[in-house]
């Protein structure tokens, strides 16, 4: 693999747009294990990150490998890199994100909400800057984290909290849940509950897509999946299983791992032996790029290369967004591990407000566009409460709906009676 | 063993009292209470302390203190060599203890729930349950497999099933389900002091209740009989036997059958692999009519197991059908109301018991 040559040319970073300090790139990320304790001490760990990994545990180093996003990205430095139609399509699906998940806070709360409620607060700027570019009929594989990527999806936020009050309106009618988000129409693929779960099922949809254009010959299919994870799920079988057969078949994936750093309570430090997500990629064959997940922007411009490449058939890529939850894991989550040096520094880092800083300064929209995209937001999100609250319970007899697509099987055909007995049956092809 | 025979003396002098729960409970007023919480965490540290061949392995149950916190406060004691938080890798973490287990230490690995056993069954199943057999007596595995099992409250399909059926129809598994703090304490410490593969099934909704403790329950050696059943409360009419929450639903039917003058006989059945066919037996031929209660899924689940047992042995007792009550036929839905039908009511099981008593059940 060219990994090798490749980190020789990296040193220009054409991925990171405000290279970190020089010193951190050398710096290891996980302080020597005494030989004693082999799976880690906390008190040891946290003693030596709390203070200084935390706050830089990143080196800038990225690994690229298409030589087309290089020259890309020497073009780029110097211009804007949005117009201003995208610079408030993002800002609006970024608030519209924070705004919605700050109000399932409050309604879990009042109590219309139950069960589990995984919020998405802080990490917008990874699923903005992914999904925006995708069509309709790309795929998108998530977590139990999935409002915002309903959201961004296009799922309608009426839909969305519908589903999350257990009405029938919801995009799931109520059977899914907070955790379990589908829908055909948009082609989000879910909403798992599981970790790792989600992977080998987007990479499913990725060879679908394949598939349907090499051997059911649909010559314009070029559908790209995405599959977002997070940092804890990077020790999981599964996500090395399919980086495998991705990288072998080439399939049009990428692999976004939204890496906040914490799993529950579990520190990524604490449970990974290499910490650095991004290095698993050339290890299966495939590019592996690390990018700053609380700037837009920059997730954008990577994002627009992983997706083209896998358009154009070139294979899978690794990205590994470095962003962080605001919340804790999830609305039952005291949260009383994480040090309150750490929260304060990715809080001033918040992707909403660098993206209306930027904005601003460069003139493509004035502070009241953005406070009239405030404000319609903000209508959008009291509306769905409102729908949903109007919205009617399941009815009795859904209980017993969807369980199976076809109830009686096929062997029964729709007058009731066996096919096989029907003469036509077993003449020529299988159609019947 | 000593364990069954301070039961029987316990029970014995229970006698003199008319056995309806609210009794109960005022005469435990002298004795102490104490949530299941608080049982499954003490019987961990005592059996951590008699024996440092034991350890626990899971996710959060170190420094989370236990994502239910079960486990709060053992890191500190026993520090991070024998209180292990894994990464998120279930086949890896359990095909890691088994193979601990093989050379004869006792590792304690934590479900975060019994559905995320699904993706390490095959070490559950075949590395551990077979291997006694497979490798004829030469090598156990005196591992436990515990965690919360069957449904909370609103978590959606993907957390709620109930396992026992499942694990509890493989040979060389021992499958335990406590009801009580008694049977939390006293099964657990069974268990792990068992040389065999045990999966112990635990409620997460159980977790805050409390219940009356004696002080033979709290000492340290107390234990409980795997494979045995208890009779929470005795009755002539009919017997209801249930496993898990399900128990202290079939008592609160219990009470509201009494004042319909139904005297039922409540089966906590403890242990569902090896099942107590004799005490089940031995009940349904004095009273000769059976509810069987279960949160899970009905086919091919435990109450189907318990009506052959019955019609095997005690066809010529029964006087009328064996009801029974299952969740819904469905994965479990999310939206509350919806829920609420999936999962088996009081009201189900004193429909079920006036049944089987051929009375109207309006």
């Amino acid at each position: 693999m060219n990994s090798a040559s490749c980190a020789a040319k990296i040193s220009t970073q054409p991925f990171s747009l405000n290279p970190t300090s020089p010193a951190s790139h050398d710096r290891p990320l996980v302080s020597p294990k005494p030989a004693s304790l082999f799976l880690g001490s906390t008190r040891k760990l946290r003693l030596s990150s709390s203070s200084k990994l935390n706050l830089h545990r990143r080196s800038g180093t990225v690994v690229a490998v298409s030589d087309v996003v290089k020259q890309k990205k020497s073009k780029s430095t110097h211009s804007l890199l949005i117009t201003k139609e995208e610079g408030l399509e993002l800002y609006e699906d970024m608030i519209l994100g924070r705004a919605f998940e700050d109000m399932c806070a409050q309604m879990y709360y009042r109590g219309k909400m139950f069960g589990f409620v995984h919020l998405y607060n802080g990490q917008e700027a990874v699923s903005t800057g992914f999904i925006k570019l995708l069509k309709q009929q790309d795929s998108v594989v998530s977590t139990y984290r999935d409002h915002v990527h309903a959201l961004s999806k296009g799922v309608p936020a009426r839909a969305v909290m519908s589903e999350l009050f257990g009405k029938t309106t919801g995009c799931c009618r109520g059977q899914g849940g907070s955790m379990h988000m589908f829908s055909r129409e948009h082609n989000l693929l879910g909403g798992f509950a599981f970790i790792g779960e989600g992977i080998p099922v987007a990479t499913g949809a990725a060879f679908t897509s394949k598939y349907k254009r090499e051997v059911l010959k649909e010559a314009d299919c070029d559908h790209v999946t995405l599959a977002f994870f997070g940092d804890g799920t990077c020790n999981n079988g599964q996500f090395f299983e399919c980086l495998n057969m991705a990288a072998l078949w080439k399939l049009p994936i990428v692999f976004v791992v939204e890496n906040n750093l914490w799993a529950i309570g579990m520190s990524h430090l604490r449970a990974t032996s290499d910490p650095q997500i991004y290095k698993k990629g050339p290890a299966f064959g495939m590019p592996g790029i690390h990018v700053d997940g609380m700037d837009v922007l920059k997730v954008r411009e990577v994002a627009k290369e992983a997706i083209g490449r896998a358009r154009r058939g070139e294979g899978p890529t690794l990205v590994e967004c470095e962003t962080y939850r605001f919340r804790g894991h999830s609305l039952a989550d005291p949260d009383e591990l994480r040090d309150p040096a750490e929260k304060a520094h990715y809080a001033a880092r918040d992707p909403i407000t660098a993206l209306k800083k930027y904005l601003i300064e460069n003139s493509l929209a004035s502070e009241a566009d953005l406070k009239a995209i405030d404000k319609k937001i903000d209508e959008v999100v009291e509306d769905a409460v409102e729908f949903a609250d109007e919205s009617p319970v399941p009815s009795q007899s859904q209980l017993l709906e969807n369980v199976f697509a076809d109830p009686k099987g096929f062997g029964i055909g729709p007058d009731g009676r066996y096919r096989c007995e029907d003469p036509k049956f077993t003449e020529g092809t299988a159609h019947v | 063993m000593l364990g069954i025979v301070r039961q029987k003396m316990l029970e014995q002098s229970l006698k003199k009292i008319p056995p309806a729960v609210s009794v109960l409970r005022s005469y435990s007023s002298a004795a102490k209470q104490m949530t299941i919480r608080d049982a499954l965490n003490s019987a961990l540290d005592e059996e951590m302390s008699a024996d440092s061949k034991v350890f626990l392995m899971g996710e959060e149950v170190g420094e989370y203190q236990g994502a239910y916190k079960i486990t709060k406060g053992l890191l500190d004691k026993y520090g991070p060599e024998r209180v292990l938080d894994t990464p998120i890798t279930e086949a890896g973490f359990t095909g890691v203890a088994v193979g601990a287990a093989y050379y004869g230490v006792k590792p304690v690995v934590e479900f975060m729930t019994f559905n995320f056993s699904m993706q390490a069954i095959d070490h559950i199943i075949n590395s551990a349950a077979k291997t006694n057999y497979m490798s004829s007596g030469q090598i156990s595995v005196p591992i436990v497999f515990r965690g919360p099992n069957g449904a909370a409250a609103g978590v959606g399909a993907q957390h709620s099933q109930c396992y026992a059926a499942w694990y509890a129809s493989c040979p060389g598994l021992k499958v335990l389900a406590p009801y009580s703090s008694e049977d939390a304490r006293g099964l657990l410490k069974a268990a792990i002091r068992d040389p065999d593969p045990v999966v112990f099934l635990e409620n997460e909704l159980l977790y805050g209740e409390s219940f009356p403790v004696s002080d033979e329950v709290l000492d340290s050696s107390f234990c409980l009989p795997i494979g045995k059943a208890k009779i929470e409360r005795k009755g002539k009419d009919v017997t209801i036997a249930a496993y898990s929450k399900m128990v202290g639903y079939a008592l609160k039917a219990a009470e509201t059958l009494e004042k319909d003058g139904i005297d039922a006989e409540v089966i906590n059945l403890r242990s569902i692999r090896p099942l107590d066919r004799s005490m089940i037996n031995a009940s349904v031929r004095k009273t000769s009519r059976l509810v069987t209660v279960e949160e899970a899924f009905p086919q091919h689940g435990v109450g189907a197991e318990i009506c052959v047992s019955i019609v095997e042995e005690s066809f010529a007792y029964l006087d009328a059908p064996v009801e029974r009550i299952a969740g819904a036929d469905v994965p479990m839905p999310y939206a509350a109301n919806l829920e609420r039908m999936a999962v088996p009511q009081v009201e189900d099981i004193v429909r079920a018991a006036k049944r089987t008593c051929y009375r109207s059940v309006s």
